[in-house]
């Protein structure tokens, strides 16, 4: 029997010395990876736009980033967990008012144009900052930039802006586009939406609707001698058993993000030539959570939020739901973020005793038929372990004497029911941490954010300390200081329960033996791949 | 062909109505189906705020009322404007041309694979209805006219894609091969085998089950007594008379199959990543992309007409008794 891959759970255990030094093996394993030969990748769909400077979302960057870079990537062992791109470095000042970014010298467009500060002022502030949906989170009190030289770019805030903020952010809302085809045209209708022009490893060469992108070697390319690989070719595989099939027929090399489910990775992991790779996404974390419509009276009741956290096997759900593909969440903040994680939080461990007399206490003794009272479950359609989860929920629930009652929509219409029409009682959400709680973490818990506003607060959730702790955190500067409200900010989740998180989970690479330094960085499905390399 | 033309004339005329009850209904559905398209875009951005969603209703044009959105849509129809798919970003009616051609040769490869093949199946069975074969016939292609049509796809890509690994798993052709003329036509074709299969083997069923019924009747027409007691062969007794008259309502069933596969194409294009219409139609409603799932309904409704037109004037070549009633009535 072949072994089975290690566990996530078993991955993240192991130290942080460790994993340097795999790292730094792995590093120098590179220096003599072969060149050259095509990479065929499953892709599960084709996304409405590539242009990853509107669109920062996985799906768009799991492409365009090997076509258009951004400032810097995350890095496991970087400074500040950062590896430098077309920013060399970046520098706050005191006051948190500007952000001085030093340029990377020589790199020209795939058209040839050369790449200068002038691509970064107009990318900062006709696009990120007023396009991206990310960007106008993290860019919202970006006043001017200023490009002194060439090769200098500084940012000017009107309010202050945390350096380490924008630093968490800078792999994901920082993708520069070239302001030669972009200005003075209709930025949203730009051919160049489609038809990728970046500064990346990789050019786009062409993408046949419903079959497959293409994207050819940029000789020109600044890191020396790389890319590796001739092409890329993402193949588009919307089933998800075709993924697999194509992989064990060797059609395809590789296949990220779970494309291949996790039940049949143990059948796959069987198969000689191919390998699972659990690496490559640990900054890329996806949270389970219950999320709570606090506008029923009964849900209001933080003892009844408790008994719910109580009844709930959080084990159990990541040994079945994600077949030990996860780990249990202890709060809001995952532990694969050791720079904001708080493991001193209160813990509402599986209790069922607990759960039962949190709940009679709270007013809501089980009736004839043992049921307290019931309520109405939507899970999220967008990955099976969501809709699996939201199985073992209600029957944890019924255990308690919480009758469920499960309503299954699809992707459109659970966002309408959750986030605009508040038509919910519990639901099963899968929020992402995107490096820093203040891009799309706090949003899930702070008050006075407008319906409709996906992935946000829209259980009618208030507390104005909470908020205060959001807010002063917003325009603290200090690294420290700032680090530290945050450590309050998981307490107080944690305590006051207005979401609960039950689990985090990356996902799963299946790839051939031959391709080389899969999964080395902690965002590698959506990185450059200038190091991917194919042995013959 | 007069009687062609006079058929021809009458189905264009009786169609628009038929055609205008399909827009408006299928407008009517996804309105009242919950979420909008910016619901589904939001879904693959992972986030945003508030004022990007004002916004992007107001680039979808989901501001307006579902009422204005019908007539600018008609009336834009009215001009030959399938208008702009909002989950694609693009021209319907390019996204359209682009997918057409693959469904119609799933379509049609799996359709004369079910005809010749059942229509064949079905006069062996039928030759002697009750025989050993005839019933062996019978239930297999029962059991698998009863088969899931994705299900025996993905059997036959494990058996003879991964296993065998003599045919690709997915995909129309060979990505980015650069193949032109016969090579390509070869390549294509070998790629279509699988999905054909497990398109046209499902259906064969339907054809294998009327032909045999038709011949078992006819077996009891007089003509069939008369042309055994002049002592015809019996394989010519079965092809020429026996077969021949059976065939007809064959060709009805022809009609009616294309409907019924377009539909079925919707599972068979997934399970084998053809970038075709079925397929197209699936992401649509995913998408809640109103105007490209109403220009996929159109064309699949002027397609199905077309077809049941040819199948009506074919059959009034075969039978002098059809098309005259109606030609003068």
């Amino acid at each position: 029997m072949a072994v089975l891959p290690i566990s996530r759970r078993k991955l993240l255990l192991s130290t942080g010395a460790l994993a340097a030094t795999g790292w730094m093996s792995r590093a120098a394993w590179a220096e003599d990876t072969p060149s050259g030969g095509r990479l065929v990748v499953a892709a599960d769909s084709e996304p409405r736009t590539l242009n990853p400077a509107i669109v920062a979302s996985n799906g768009v960057f799991f492409i365009a980033s090997k076509v258009i870079e951004p400032l810097a990537e995350a890095m496991m062992d970087g400074e500040g967990g950062l590896a430098p791109r077309l920013a060399t470095s970046w520098e706050g000042s005191e006051d948190g008012l500007s952000i001085t970014f030093k340029l990377r010298e020589g790199v020209t467009w795939h058209d040839g144009e050369p790449f200068t500060s002038a691509d970064v002022a107009y990318s900062a502030m006709q696009v990120w900052k007023p396009l991206q949906n990310l960007g106008r989170v993290v860019f919202a009190n970006l006043d001017t930039v200023e490009a002194p030289d060439a090769h200098t770019a500084i940012f000017r805030f009107s309010a202050p802006t945390p350096i380490q903020l924008v630093r968490n952010a800078l792999p994901v809302v920082t993708s520069v586009l070239p302001k030669h085809l972009y200005e003075g045209t209709d930025i949203a209708a730009n051919p160049a939406n489609k038809a990728l022009v970046g500064t990346g490893p990789f050019k786009f060469a062409e993408h046949r609707p419903g079959e497959y992108y293409r994207l050819t070697r940029n000789d020109a390319y600044w890191g020396e001698g790389l890319p590796k690989l001739d092409e890329i070719v993402f193949r588009v595989l919307p089933d998800r058993a075709a993924a697999a099939s194509a992989l064990e027929a060797g059609e395809i090399h590789l296949a990220a993000f779970s494309q291949v489910p996790l039940v049949d990775l143990e059948r796959i992991a069987k198969v000689p030539g191919l390998k699972v790779v659990t690496e490559g996404y640990e900054a890329l974390t996806y949270q389970l959570v219950v999320e709570i419509n606090h506008r029923n009276e009964i849900l209001a009741d933080r003892n009844v939020r408790q008994a719910i956290s109580h009844a709930i096997d959080r084990d159990f759900v990541v040994d079945t739901v994600f077949l030990g593909y996860a780990q249990a969440a202890t709060g809001p903040v995952p532990q694969n973020a050791p720079q904001f994680y708080n493991p001193d939080v209160p813990a509402h461990p599986f209790d069922v005793e607990r759960a039962n007399a949190l709940l009679d206490e709270a007013g809501y003794p089980r009736g004839g038929d043992g049921i307290r009272f019931s309520l109405r479950l939507l899970p999220a359609p967008f990955f099976s372990e969501t809709r699996q989860f939201g199985d073992y929920l209600r029957q944890a629930l019924g255990k308690v004497g919480i009758d469920v009652t499960l309503v299954n929509n699809d992707t459109p219409a659970h966002l309408k029911a959750v986030y605009t029409d508040h038509d919910f009682d519990i639901a099963v959400g899968s929020p992402v941490f995107r490096g820093d709680p203040a891009i799309s973490t706090t949003i899930l818990v702070q008050s006075g954010i407008p319906d409709g506003v996906p992935f946000s607060n829209q259980g009618g959730y208030a507390n104005a300390e909470l908020d205060t702790i959001i807010d002063q955190a917003a325009e603290t500067i200090d690294t420290e200081a700032r680090t530290a409200l945050y450590n309050d900010f998981q307490r107080m989740v944690v305590d006051d329960l207005p979401l609960i998180n039950v689990a985090e989970w990356g996902f799963t690479t299946v790839a051939s033996d031959t391709v080389l330094n899969v999964g080395n960085n902690p965002r590698w499905p959506v990185s450059n791949w200038a190091d991917t390399a194919l042995t013959s | 062909m007069h009687r062609a033309l006079i058929l021809t004339r009458r189905r264009i005329v009786s169609s628009i109505p038929v055609l205008l009850i399909v827009i408006v209904g299928t407008f009517l559905l996804l309105e009242s189906a919950p979420g909008d398209a910016v619901d589904a875009y939001l879904v693959s951005l992972g986030g945003g705020d508030a004022g990007l969603v004002t916004e992007l209703r107001q680039s979808y044009g989901l501001d307006q009322s579902p009422f204005k959105r019908l007539t600018l849509y008609v009336s834009a129809l009215a001009r030959f404007d399938l208008g702009w798919s909002v989950a694609f970003d693009r021209p319907v009616l390019g996204l359209i041309v682009e997918r057409l051609p693959n469904t119609l040769w799933l379509m049609g490869a799996a359709t004369a694979l079910a005809f010749s093949l059942g229509s064949l199946l079905g006069i062996v069975a039928g030759a002697r209805p009750g025989s050993l074969t005839d019933r062996a016939l019978s239930i297999g292609s029962l059991a698998l006219y009863a088969v899931p049509s994705f299900w025996l796809g993905l059997v036959l890509v494990l058996v003879f894609a991964v296993d065998l690994r003599w045919f690709p798993t997915a995909g129309i052709e060979t990505i980015a091969s650069g193949k032109t003329g016969l090579a390509r036509v070869a390549d294509i074709a070998w790629h279509l085998a699988l999905p054909v299969s497990a398109l046209g083997f499902i259906y064969l069923a339907l054809f294998l089950r009327m032909m045999r019924t038709g011949m078992a009747e006819a077996w009891r027409q007089d003509f069939v007594l008369f042309a055994r007691a002049k002592g015809l062969a019996r394989r010519r007794i079965v092809l020429r008379h026996v077969a021949r008259n059976a065939l007809l309502p064959l060709v009805t069933m022809l009609g009616l199959q294309a409907a019924a596969m377009l539909g079925g194409s919707v599972v068979v294009e997934s399970v084998f990543a053809i970038p075709g219409f079925g397929r197209l139609a699936h992401e649509a409603v995913a998408g809640r992309d109103a105007p490209l799932l109403t220009g996929i309904i159109i064309v699949s409704a002027v397609l199905v007409i077309v077809v049941n037109l040819m199948v009506d004037i074919a059959y009034a070549a075969l039978d002098p008794r059809v098309g005259s009633g109606e030609a003068s009535s």
